[in-house]
């Protein structure tokens, strides 16, 4: 023992090297560096000028949000559908407060948006949680049943940037330190996000409920509620993510935020949240949702056809969970070939 | 150092006249236990005799129908396996489930984790504790490693880290030993005993008498789901618990007829698949049944489903009357004559919602077919021949299979597979599951079969069943085959001792 103590400086350092080195996420973010270097190599303005990095930390932070929410879901094994019609019905909840309550102080919209996003959270939750059925079937009808919400509040309305409030509108553009305060909000949700999944009880439930679910059972883990902990996580920070969908935007219909579970959904799984549950974290997903909407910039300066575009990003979801896959298999060889050495 | 139980207090742990049913299916009609603190409770019985449906009930998986149950003296009712683990009770499973993707230490602490005032977890203090609980045991597993890839021994020394962490009062161990080797049950037994020594109550569930008598106390029977007896372990015999457990005259159970033994059908020569088995080298003649005996996780399956080309294999190959077996192809063995009935036949076997006659045909359904069409009537008059051999026990090819008795299950797999005439039949656990009057009847159907010119393995975990029925004994021990025995010297002992001790020390 008292060799150990004797130096642990140099020993922490090394070993906390290596469990960069070795982490899942490290790759994605060295794809993600060498993308914004090649782009940047072929046009500097890409990373250099003012309006390229903006656009670089503005561009994903919505999706940050979403995905990182999508990504506690996933580890417990499950999946959710309808984030990208949440957000829809959540952005638009925004601009219909501005546009019935005159003078409705923000923060109160905000906080409204969560909550309203939380709830259809708790519908999701609940139905998987206590009808057992499986979240791909019920957020799969979720997702058309929000947008079909949607569509019947909005009908063909449109809210405009004109009917928000600039203050409002504002926070989609404000910088500090030349920093959007949305990519602020998404570096903060993120922090705490993965602070709570690495460090608390309730964090590493989720991943032994996706890792294992009858085990979780046994052991006496509170199941039902985690899987709605999630899923309420989600939805309310899907809920945010919608009203700062209004401010960036300004402009809403019934279609706002259509496709994004797919993102989202891409995003985790790129990041190394293994789509069976148990693994991952929501940094990978955060990184996984910069390196796709990042590539879907960089792709048309480095002359890459539209139709080629889309072909890359589906190269790069099925390259993720090959990568993955293979190194499941190699790690579970591994340790049985460890065993079998021992057992000589 | 002789125990008396009895006289100091309450019991740690009492059931009495406890029952519990499934539908219309009795798992337990009364069964009783009393575990004193201080002691290594046995607790045998068949398979099917309601052991593991007590565990459960006091687990708090199930809960009972009727009946009392006594903690320290104290009534309780358990809604959860949360409420059991309150009360100071952890069950050892004989393969364990934990979570593959998180660590060992976690895996100890998951739930119950220690945490400063914010609510992080303190995972300083958590790893000091394992490092702590795995001196105390005496093992070396690294904290750190994920659990996945643990050999299951390591996995319960993990669930017995995890119980003293708990500083679990009684602690069950639902046939602990039965995928352990001879070096891993001493450690487990060395264990166990410094736990009964610390006051604790233990409850060992076991098949094998040599290990119940040579660690436990006191021991309870069961038969049935009924309690028959407790005795202490001093006034009582192996023949005599073995009399109790069964209730009747064991060697009329397998009705063994020796037929004349042909050529070489199936031949396996240096079969290795890494992590799973080495160097798998046996023949099984025409007329021949081959027993393959083993404990749980020896890889006797996985060799089955590697031949079956379910799995693949690395090195080594198949042969069927010199016909090479082509790897990984399941539908070529098939045409080479090769049958395999799964262990688990709900899952593997059969469509348990399909009917008696589809399930029979589907091995044959392509010759069936008339016209790109394929009809009951065909599927039927088809099945209902292999159904009367088989003397299937249903009133209509009609019949949904899920709602058959294990036995007729297992006929209708049978059935099916012998409906493609094959060379060589793999069976693996042939009567797991089935009860004592149709487990005869299987074991006649084997014999006959046999006499028909069949090569058969059987693969079993049942040490009588193989050496009722086996010609020749292969055993298995932890992926390797450890020793060949003919049926003149295959005893339980000899098996036994091959499956547990490495080959080196085995002559």
């Amino acid at each position: 023992m008292s060799t150990l103590t004797a130096k642990p400086t140099p020993n922490v350092v090394l070993h906390g090297l290596g469990v960069f080195l070795r982490a899942r996420e490290t790759s994605i973010l060295l794809a993600l560096l060498l993308v914004i270097a090649v782009t940047t190599i072929k046009n500097p303005n890409f990373l250099f000028s003012s309006d390229g990095f903006r656009d670089l930390l503005l561009t994903p932070s919505i999706l940050i949000l979403v995905a990182v929410g999508q990504a506690i879901v996933i580890v417990t094994r499950s999946v959710d559908l309808s984030v990208g019609s949440t957000l829809g019905l959540t952005a638009y909840l925004t601009g219909r407060l501005f546009l019935d309550i005159p003078g409705i102080p923000i923060i109160l919209v905000v906080l409204a948006g969560i909550v309203f996003g939380a709830l259809l959270g708790v519908v999701n939750g609940a139905l998987v949680a206590f009808a057992k059925v499986p979240a791909l079937v019920i957020t799969l009808g979720t997702l058309y049943a929000y947008r079909g919400l949607n569509v019947l509040w909005a009908g063909s309305d449109r809210i405009n940037a004109s009917d928000m409030p600039k203050n409002f509108l504002a926070l989609g553009t404000t910088e500090y330190f030349s920093i959007p305060l949305l990519t602020i909000i998404a570096l903060i949700v993120l922090i705490a996000a993965g602070w709570y999944m690495r460090n608390t009880r309730g964090g590493r439930e989720f991943y032994a409920i996706g890792s294992e679910p009858a085990a979780a059972e046994l052991y006496g883990l509170k199941v039902t509620k985690r899987i709605l902990v999630a899923f309420v996580a989600c939805g309310a920070l899907t809920g945010l993510a919608g009203v700062l969908y209004a401010a960036r935007y300004g402009t809403i219909n019934s279609q706002a935020g259509s496709g994004l579970e797919l993102d989202a959904v891409a995003a985790a799984v790129i990041g190394g949240v293994a789509i069976f549950g148990g693994s991952g974290t929501v940094w990978g997903a955060a990184i996984g949702a910069v390196l796709l909407l990042t590539i879907n910039r960089a792709l048309p300066i480095l002359g890459v056809q539209d139709f080629w575009q889309r072909a890359v990003v589906g190269a790069l979801i099925i390259g993720a969970i090959v990568l993955d896959r293979l190194l499941a298999l190699r790690q579970t060889r591994k340790l049985l070939e460890s065993r079998d050495d021992s057992n000589e | 150092m002789s125990i008396s139980p009895g006289i100091t207090g309450p019991a740690a742990l009492e059931l009495r006249d406890v029952a519990k049913s499934f539908g219309a299916v009795v798992a337990l009609k009364s069964a009783s236990l009393t575990v004193q603190m201080n002691s290594i409770h046995a607790l045998v019985g068949e398979n099917g005799a309601g052991k593991s449906t007590l565990v459960k009930i006091i687990a708090g998986l199930y809960q009972r129908d009727a009946g009392d149950f006594l903690l320290r003296g104290e009534s309780v009712n358990f809604k959860s396996t949360a409420d059991s683990k309150a009360s100071g009770i952890a069950v050892i499973y004989q393969e364990p489930t934990l979570f593959p993707d998180l660590s060992v230490t976690e895996n100890i602490f998951m739930g119950r984790q220690p945490t400063n005032r914010f609510g992080r977890i303190d995972r300083k203090a958590m790893r000091a504790e394992v490092e702590d609980l795995f001196d105390r045991l005496a093992v070396r597993i690294d904290p750190d490693r994920p659990a996945e890839g643990l050999s299951i021994a390591d996995q319960q020394i993990i669930e017995i880290a995890k119980a003293i962490s708990l500083d679990a009062r009684v602690l069950i161990m639902d046939e602990p030993t039965a995928a352990l080797s001879g070096v891993e049950v001493d450690r487990l037994f060395a264990v166990a005993r410094s736990l009964r020594d610390e006051g604790r109550a233990l409850v060992f569930i076991s098949h094998r008498f040599d290990e119940v008598f040579a660690l436990c106390d006191m021991i309870t029977v069961m038969r049935d789901g009924e309690y028959i007896s407790t005795d202490s372990i001093e006034s009582t015999t192996v023949a005599e618990i073995v009399h109790r457990m069964v209730g009747r005259d064991v060697t009329e159970l397998f009705p063994k007829t020796i037929v004349p033994i042909g050529d070489v059908v199936l031949d396996v020569a240096g079969m290795t698949m890494p992590g799973q088995f080495h160097d798998i080298n046996f023949t099984v003649r025409s007329g021949e049944i081959v027993g393959l005996a083993g404990l749980v996780g020896a890889g006797r399956s996985e060799v089955a489903r590697a031949i079956f080309g379910i799995d693949g294999y690395e090195r080594g190959s198949v042969t069927v009357d010199g016909q090479r077996v082509p790897p990984r192809n399941p539908v070529g063995a098939m045409g080479l004559g090769l049958a395999l009935v799964p262990e688990d036949r709900r899952k593997q076997g059969l469509v348990v919602d399909s009917t008696v006659g589809r399930n029979t045909t589907m091995s044959i359904q392509r010759s069936l077919i008339k016209l790109g069409l394929l009809t009951s009537a065909a599927e039927n008059a088809a099945a209902r021949t292999w159904a009367s051999r088989l003397e299937v026990k249903t009133n209509a090819l009609d019949t949904v299979v899920g709602t058959l008795s294990g036995g007729n299950q297992q006929k209708v797999v049978l059935a099916k597979w012998l409906a493609t005439n094959p060379r060589v039949l793999i069976i693996d656990e042939p009567t797991r599951g089935i009860d004592v009057g149709t487990k005869a009847e299987v074991h006649r159907l084997l014999s006959e079969l046999a006499g028909q010119g069949l090569a058969i393995l059987m693969i079993s975990s049942e040490l009588p069943e193989v050496l009722g029925m086996a010609d020749r004994v292969l055993v298995m021990r932890e992926g390797r085959i450890t020793a060949e025995i003919t049926r003149a010297d295959a005893t339980s002992e000899t098996v036994m001792y091959a499956a547990t001790h490495a080959s080196e020390t085995h002559s």
